[in-house]
């Protein structure tokens, strides 16, 4: 079991008010993940949910169990660090060992789980090992060892994969997700990365200024951004966010148009532009245009479209995927 | 090309390095010599070469003895060094961990104090040691080395208690450790090499205290600092035999000293090189 409930929780350091007052309900075996800029307070969030830091206000349940005024030892949650915070003067094995050494679980107990942890990680022959004679996959690989040995009723990931190269990255988010399919704990993930958060969540909590702006489904915050700040938080690149004459013919103060909703012509279509950059990725190409009477609009083809820069060319927005903002930022549904 | 200016580079170096070491060691290497000369010798004017007799000792350790200033240099620069560490790793760490506003502001003033002129206070301090009667006590010497030498000893394990991650504390806490087992099982053993390196710099600092033990001191609790001392005076000046005093006081840390460079140069580096 691991549900978690967030009840007007709120975080003040000193002046600052990182978190004003948050509400929040993680379901058992739910991944989600917590996303937004950095400073956003989902790092601040997730220490309050560890016990790590204390909440100025409101509570937190876990389980229905309120445990606001708990250690955080005493919460039954394990976390993951961005840093790892592995111990270094211990080999892997009694950095595994370490949570359950504290537990005052028998020795043989110890070794099985530690074993059999080491064997899901692909950690076997490295167990003997210092955290420094490992690569950085490898010591991410322990600190999640480390958490799945105690067997929590949630796991909390801190930007865990943010010190890996982009190939680990890759790697390690398929490994965490798989672990969470076979594991179905309760996981909440903080991330900047919007792919992350993309990819590996059953729902994403986003969130600016210490208030979550919206929570869905990566699809849903994909489809129908509550507001302008998910908008152009949520998508890959970014959605182009088009104010003046075209948002008032939708009837919106800004209109916005993700690249990969724009149809793309040497011939004809709604908007002509000059190709101002052209980024060929291969499966995909990427071109910035500078549109005439809109303004500077990134498009999204799949596959190779044969244009540089200077070239002329000419742009249609998708009729139906349009999203129109009111002057507040807010989105108006149709 | 490239290679030969880089070749003359490390040679010109080396040379230099290699003066400037000899500079700062002769004043140990000449009193080194001198105390293998004979006194006429010693007061002859300067000279490298000695005659090399080694009566100066027998002669040092006849007048005085030997063992008793050593065995007060051992017990009050170990003694007041492991008292530092007891109250200072506590405040370090609190300091380290747990800081306040004003916690930038303590160890300054703590640093502040070593720059007084220690004669400011030597005659209220004089007259407190006497009236508690500690004067010429090994315990009132090694208290006041203590104090003299603790705001170093905060702030070099400050510096680096300051060096471990705090996130690895989380981590021992997440994983269910009590205060008590994150010191001991956690804290410690990745603090070590910085405790040891601050033992060692404060050992060698109180050994080398030389204001205060020979103006506390006479006899009982006199280290080797007013052991060499006590050879320039009434009699007159006896070159060779201070030589023979001096050497013998300071072979032992020297010798310390060398065994434990690479913790010391760490340990005085720490913070500011990585």
């Amino acid at each position: 079991m691991g549900s978690i409930t967030l009840n007007k929780v709120s975080k003040t350091f000193g002046e600052a008010k990182v978190i004003p007052s948050i509400d929040l309900e993680i379901h058992d075996g739910e991944f989600v993940v917590f996303v937004g800029p950095s400073g956003c307070g989902k790092s601040t969030l997730l220490r309050l949910i560890a016990g790590l830091e204390d909440v100025t206000g409101g509570s937190i349940m876990i389980d229905g169990k309120d445990v606001t005024e708990n250690a955080p030892a005493e919460r039954g949650l394990a976390m993951v660090f961005q840093s790892y915070a592995l111990y270094p003067h211990m080999s892997v094995r009694n950095n595994i060992a370490f949570p359950l050494k504290m537990a005052k679980l028998d020795k043989a107990a110890i070794d099985r789980k530690v074993e059999d942890a080491a064997r899901v990680l692909n950690l076997t022959d490295y167990l003997e090992r210092r955290p420094s004679q490992l690569s950085g996959g490898q010591r991410q690989r322990v600190a999640i060892g480390r958490a799945i040995v105690r067997e929590p009723s949630a796991f909390l990931f801190d930007e865990p994969l943010s010190n890996l190269d982009a190939a680990l990255r890759g790697t390690m988010r398929l490994e965490i997700s798989q672990l969470h399919h076979q594991l179905k704990t309760t996981m909440v993930y903080v991330t900047h990365d919007q792919v992350e958060a993309m990819t590996m969540a059953d729902k994403i909590v986003v969130l600016n200024r210490g208030n979550i702006e919206q929570v869905g489904s990566p699809l849903e915050l994909y489809r129908n951004p509550r507001n302008l700040f998910v908008a152009g938080f949520i998508g890959s690149p970014r959605m182009n966010l088009i104010e003046g004459a075209f948002a008032q013919s939708k009837g919106a103060s800004t209109a916005g148009v993700r690249p990969e909703h724009i149809g793309l012509s040497k011939d004809s279509g709604e908007w002509t532009g000059k190709v101002t950059v052209a980024e060929h990725l291969g499966a995909d190409t990427f071109l910035h245009v500078d549109v005439e009477g809109i303004g500077s609009i990134t498009a999204r083809c799949d596959g190779e479209f044969g244009v540089h820069h200077g070239d002329r060319i000419y742009l249609t927005p998708n009729e139906d995927r349009i999203h129109r903002f009111d002057d507040k930022g807010m989105a108006i549904r149709a | 090309m490239a290679r030969s200016v880089t070749t003359r580079h490390k040679v010109t170096a080396t040379i230099a390095a290699w003066i400037v070491a000899l500079v700062i060691f002769f004043p140990i290497l000449y009193t080194l010599i001198t105390s293998i000369k004979t006194e006429p010798e010693a007061i002859a004017g300067f000279s490298l070469i000695p005659s090399g007799t080694f009566e100066n000792y027998v002669t040092v350790q006849t007048q005085r003895d030997y063992l008793k200033p050593f065995m007060n240099s051992v017990v009050l620069s170990v003694g007041s060094t492991i008292l530092a560490l007891i109250i200072a790793i506590p405040a370090a760490w609190a300091m380290a961990f747990s800081p306040t506003k004003r916690t930038k502001d303590i160890l300054m003033w703590m640093l502040s104090t070593k720059m007084m002129p220690a004669v400011a206070v030597l005659v209220p301090i004089y007259l407190m040691f006497r009236d508690f009667g500690l004067l010429d006590s090994r315990i009132g010497l090694t208290v006041m080395l203590t104090l003299i030498n603790l705001p170093i000893v905060v702030w070099m394990l400050y510096t680096y208690f300051r060096e471990i991650p705090g996130e690895i504390l989380e981590a021992a806490r997440m994983d269910g450790a009590g205060l008590w087992q994150e010191i001991v099982y956690v804290l410690t053993p990745m603090a070590v090499p910085g405790i040891a390196s601050t033992l060692l710099l404060n050992v060698i600092l109180a050994w080398n205290e030389s204001f205060w033990t020979i103006r506390l001191t006479t006899t009982n609790a006199a280290p080797l600092t007013a052991f060499i001392a006590s050879f320039s005076s009434p009699q007159g000046l006896f070159w060779a035999k201070l030589s023979a005093a001096s050497t013998m006081a300071i072979a032992p840390i020297l010798i310390l000293g060398w065994f434990s460079q690479k913790q010391l140069v760490r340990g005085l580096t720490f913070g500011a090189v990585k």
